[in-house]
């Protein structure tokens, strides 16, 4: 481990993780406990779009990532009209519209951008101190949000229609958890990229979810569990010269697969 | 006419307007009254509950809760039971769950006070599930979870209570405390609740309406062909002279 924080990469890389499983845990759980684990891979796939329009326009890639999911996140809320069940057949068309206009987008730029690996599958071996902050930022706001709202959070999580006529303003609430869930599937696409990120975000909290008697305990487990997966995943691809994201996400998958061989199942 | 809670005038509402769930309903609900909704599935029920609770704006028609549009009154005042939502994992506890019916009294950007968390046990206390409070909600069955919601309902301290098909996963042995809970209840506050059960409705309720899209009916009493009217189809209807009860479908009365 100590050899491993020798190179300024591998520490920028831990420090990330260990940051990054503070939303994974607290917005992991609540995408979790409202079974929205497709609605954050569709939104995940198509910021793919934005990233292609971005790099046809030439404006930074980033940019046109988090424009993409944050529409596609807000758009998805609201067309289901504030209920919980967002259409399978609309969240499908999205996630695959999203990867066939990146790629599209992408060959008529011209350039064929070795970054796009990197967007698909992650990169913590390239982090930068910008990245760094923007995760710190990231799960600043996350605790904030929960550390002000769990009530109202948990209340439309458990039961929207109860909540609204508790005077709640639930629609706010609701659009404020979905601008939350598509700014982290953007900045956890470094640790794992576009196509794992759901894992990243379920993961943990599904573990978590099964020793949990409240959601509050489930956030601070999913939160230690991403913490160790990520770190764990990190060594052991170092140590074993693999791709850090997909040994992170094998490892989660493992204590998924195994927790879920005893206890309730989800 | 200070005595009237509920008033729905001509209220014409639903999910589309070329096949309304209502239609020109009309109906007055008075201080302390125990109404039972009955009807076939599908006759608007629910939708009578939405509009009353100011969850679906009717399209045309007047209601007023206390002489007020349902939006414009204290939410709390409006204690709201919905279906037993079927079992999915969730992590709360009961206390949790409870304590949301006092998300409309706390402050926002607040946890719970000592206030709403005494409100809250004390309901818990009284609904006779006080040592489930600390237990997830996922496991309780299903005659347990329908009174964790009575008591979400009632920590706000409504003044009306309305109750959608709660009898639909208490078995039969229950529904006696259960309707022993609600007639002492109704000693404080207007109750009403809607079923599609008509031998489910005991003798606590003071007043019964039958709807089909319409009101087919409301009084005291109810008659055979009104029920028939209502549900479309023969209904026998068994009196043993309890006023204002009613048991029994015709297949569950052949069987005796």
């Amino acid at each position: 481990m100590i050899e491993m924080l020798a190179y300024g990469f591998m520490r920028n890389a831990l420090i990330l993780s260990v940051l990054a499983s503070v939303s994974c845990g607290i917005v992991g759980t609540l995408i979790t406990v409202n079974r929205m684990s497709s609605f954050t891979g569709s939104i995940a796939h198509a910021s793919f779009g934005g990233l292609g329009l971005a790099y046809l326009l030439g404006f930074d890639p980033m940019a046109g990532a988090t424009l993409f999911a944050l529409g596609s996140g807000l758009g998805l809320g609201f067309l289901s009209g504030g209920r919980r069940m967002v259409s399978s057949t609309a969240m499908a068309a999205l996630w695959a519209t999203g990867m066939a206009a990146g790629l599209v987008f992408i060959k008529l730029s011209g350039t064929y951008n070795a970054d796009l690996m990197s967007w698909l599958f992650g990169s913590l071996m390239s982090v930068s101190s910008g990245e760094i902050l923007m995760t710190a930022g990231l799960g600043a706001v996350s605790l904030l949000t929960v550390v002000l709202l769990y009530r109202e959070l948990l209340g439309i999580s458990y039961d929207m229609e109860f909540t609204r006529l508790q005077g709640v303003p639930t629609g706010l609430i609701r659009a404020l958890f979905l601008i939350l869930s598509a700014l982290s599937v953007i900045v956890l696409m470094k640790v794992s990229g576009l196509i794992m990120v759901i894992a990243l975000l379920t993961l943990p909290a599904s573990v978590a979810g099964k020793f949990s008697r409240s959601m509050k305990q489930m956030m601070v487990y999913a939160t230690l569990l991403s913490l160790v997966f990520s770190v764990s995943g990190l060594y052991l691809s170092w140590k074993l010269d693999l791709p850090s994201g997909p040994v992170i996400i094998l490892i989660s998958a493992a204590a998924y697969f195994l927790t879920g061989l005893f206890g309730r199942g989800d | 006419m200070n005595d009237t809670v509920i008033e729905l005038t001509g209220v014409t509402a639903g999910y589309s307007r070329a096949h309304p769930a209502l239609r020109s309903v009309n109906l007055k609900v008075e201080r302390n009254q125990f109404l039972a909704i009955i009807g076939p599935n599908g006759g608007g029920k629910t939708t009578l509950l939405k509009v009353i609770l100011g969850l679906l704006e009717p399209f045309s028609g007047e209601v007023r809760v206390f002489g007020e549009a349902p939006g414009r009154i204290r939410r709390s005042r409006l204690g709201y039971v919905p279906q037993v939502i079927p079992d999915r994992s969730f992590p709360a506890t009961v206390l949790d769950v409870v304590l949301m019916g006092r998300l409309g009294a706390k402050p926002r950007f607040r946890g719970f006070g000592r206030k709403d968390r005494e409100a809250a046990m004390g309901m818990l206390e009284k609904i006779g599930i006080a040592d489930l409070a600390d237990h997830r909600v996922d496991m309780l069955s299903g005659g347990q979870k329908q009174r964790a919601l009575i008591a979400r309902a009632l920590a706000g301290e409504p003044e009306i209570l309305l109750l959608d098909e709660p009898l639909a996963s208490v078995d039969p042995t229950t529904q006696q405390t259960f309707y022993d809970l609600l007639a002492e209840l109704n000693e404080r506050m207007t109750i009403l609740m809607v079923t599609h059960d008509v031998g489910a409705v005991s003798s606590h309720v003071k007043s019964i309406a039958c709807i089909n899209a319409t009101i087919v009916s409301h009084g005291e009493t109810i008659g055979e062909d009104e029920v028939n009217r209502a549900y479309g189809c023969p209904f026998e209807l068994v009196s043993h002279g309890v006023p204002h009860r009613v048991l029994g479908s015709s297949r569950e009365v052949s069987g005796d």
